[in-house]
């Protein structure tokens, strides 16, 4: 089974977002770059797959050139090569990521049976590219899987609803995208490391025209501190957080 | 005029939906609702009710459970024969899914989980949406004779403006390969107890709860005052306790009367999933974790030896 797995590069925000001084970005000067966590899920679900019934796994990352680390990092836990499209800086909307994924995913030797993406970005969180890219290159698509079963060239998928699980089947070749949960991705060991070293990246460039959602400003919504009341330790605080439980009418 | 894309689950209306349905009022009041599959038609009254004056009702003998490309298909249809100024629905998973189909379909730029919209002159609209789970907010404009856009839940009020009720029924042309993927079955959850989204109590655990075991304390705690278990991606990710507890940006979104957070730091994706609490009370050994700007009240105090003891009084307190 041949895998493409679609990857972003996203700034790791602590916990307070500091944008530049335009406010028209986040300011990425003091943070490290990851995954979103169901990009994450997704390169493990690919890797186990072709653990399990033999294949490849190749990475698509759209963005900037250094989002070559990002690549290495899920290289080291098992991806076998990876397409880095590199946007010059620029960053692309859906519409531009998705023609520019799809036009990788179709002309790439490589016929892949499943393209895997997260459900949505961990920063745009736009809930749409898995879905242009599915109509692009006339996939099915199931978004938001949390689970992932594949047998005879049928996936079965299970989506959260609730309390209960929505089950979809779909004949591959599809577009699944998926969320955090679908598994626990695994930690690199050090050989998976040396090896992503000498993995192939293979790195294209594009354009793109500009977005028709343009950005203004960014804000980050205030938050009024609260001015937590500190109850204190130890036994003068467990009695103390009764009574306020008590005051909240959590505990009658 | 305005079209909002009505999501249900076989004939229970989302309560998103309604708020988009207000949230398209404010702008025009020919606000108009499409709906499909079985059950559809018993959503429409709720619609009119909330100011709908006009529901578009899709009928097709394969649509019975949910099928995404279909229901976009379905909307689609709609457009093309009314051009609305805009097309809106809920930002849940299905809204999303639905009108990303949407977009795709007809090339259009789609601006997800706004929680402000304004028609300009001409082709533009001025949206404000949410990015990263909510903690940034995006200022933006949209150019397009056709807005496509979901509203983030709760972002908008819903508030009923009694319409008459007006359906009309239409087929839904299907292309090839619209019914491939649908809801075919549902399977229950090996969750018991009280459901994590609803609770009125959530009792959190993070990092600092140092393994598996120490969550017996808070499995106790929720259990003697009728809440659910918590946890941080740090928990899920050891697999300490499942996904399904998880609160956060790529967990569950929790809005409880008390959320109880031990040894929880406070990343801003961690409490993208539990601002919405009406009391936070944070149980963490460092006075200044992020987490304590968010708090009401404090306990600053291991987690390990100040539970117990907690535990103990709460029981007490509860007989
Ligand atoms: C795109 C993205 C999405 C994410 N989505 C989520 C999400 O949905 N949910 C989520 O939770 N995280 C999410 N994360 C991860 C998030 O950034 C943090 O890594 C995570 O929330 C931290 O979990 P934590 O607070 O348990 O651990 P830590 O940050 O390590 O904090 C542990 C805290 O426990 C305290 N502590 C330690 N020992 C004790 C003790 N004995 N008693 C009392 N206190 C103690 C410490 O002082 C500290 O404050 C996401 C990350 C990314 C990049």
């Amino acid at each position: 089974m041949d895998i493409a797995v679609c990857i972003k590069r996203v700034p790791l925000l602590g916990s307070a977002i500091v944008l530049t001084a335009d406010n028209m970005a986040i300011d990425t000067s003091k943070v490290g770059f990851g995954l979103s966590p169901h990009e994450e899920c997704a390169v493990e679900a690919a890797v186990k797959l072709v653990e399990e019934n033999g294949g490849s796994v190749t990475l698509i990352n759209i963005g900037h050139i250094d989002g070559e680390e990002q690549i290495r990092e899920q290289m080291a836990i098992g991806a076998d090569r990876a397409i880095l499209i590199d946007t010059n800086g620029a960053e692309p909307d859906p519409q531009a990521a998705a023609t520019a994924l799809a036009d990788a995913i179709s002309s790439d030797d490589t016929n892949f049976d499943l393209v895997l993406m997260g459900s949505e970005s961990a920063d745009y969180g736009g809930s749409q590219t898995g879905i242009r890219v599915a109509h692009k290159l006339g996939l099915p698509v199931v978004t938001s899987v949390k689970g992932l079963k594949i047998d005879s060239g049928i996936a079965t998928c299970e989506r959260a609803v609730g309390s209960t699980r929505e089950v979809y089947t779909v004949p591959l070749p599809a577009v699944i995208t998926v969320k955090d949960g679908l598994n626990i991705p695994r930690y690199a060991s050090v050989p998976g490391r040396m090896k992503a070293r000498k993995k192939p990246v293979d790195i294209k460039q594009v354009s793109f025209a500009g977005s028709r959602i343009t950005t203004k400003q960014l804000v980050v919504p205030v938050q009024e501190a609260k001015g937590a009341t500190n109850l204190g330790t130890g036994a003068e605080a467990a009695d103390a957080l009764v009574e306020v439980m008590k005051q909240i009418g959590v505990l009658s | 005029m305005i079209l909002v894309y009505a999501e249900h689950d076989r004939g229970e209306l989302d309560p998103v939906t309604l708020q988009a349905i207000s949230a398209a009022k404010a702008l025009d009041a020919d606000v108009q609702a499409v709906v499909v599959g079985h059950g559809a038609k018993d959503v429409a009254a709720e619609l009119a009710a909330f100011g709908a004056v006009s529901v578009h009702v899709g009928n097709h003998p394969e649509l019975l459970d949910f099928t995404p490309r279909a229901h976009a298909r379905a909307v689609n249809a709609l457009v093309t024969a009314n051009s609305p100024r805009a097309v809106i629905a809920g930002g849940t998973p299905r809204g999303n899914e639905v009108l990303g189909h949407l977009a795709a379909m007809r090339d259009e730029p789609f601006a997800s989980e706004c929680v402000s919209i304004e028609l300009a002159s001409g082709d533009t609209a001025e949206i404000v949406r949410a990015r990263w789970g909510g903690n940034l907010l995006d200022e933006a404009t949209v150019t397009s004779s056709l807005l496509i856009a979901t509203v983030q839940a709760h972002a908008f009020a819903a508030t009923s403006a009694d319409a008459p009720l007006s359906v009309s029924e239409f087929d839904v042309e299907l292309a090839d390969g619209d019914v491939l993927v649908r809801v075919e079955d549902r399977v229950g959850s090996s969750a018991g107890g009280v459901g994590l989204a609803e609770a009125k109590v959530v009792v959190s655990g993070g990092r600092g709860m140092d393994g598996p075991d120490a969550f017996v304390m808070l499995e106790e705690i929720a259990g003697v005052i009728g809440g659910a278990v918590g946890c941080s991606r740090v928990v899920t990710s050891a697999g300490w306790r499942p996904h399904a507890e998880q609160v956060g940006q790529t967990g569950t979104k929790v809005a409880p009367d008390l959320y109880l957070a031990c040894g929880i730091s406070g990343a801003t994706q961690h409490i993208a999933g539990c601002k919405s609490a009406k009391t936070l009370i944070a149980i963490n050994t460092d006075s200044q974790a992020p987490i304590m700007g968010f708090a009401d009240y404090m306990v600053v105090d291991n987690v390990h030896t100040f539970l117990p003891l907690f535990i103990e009084k709460l029981k007490a307190a509860s007989n």
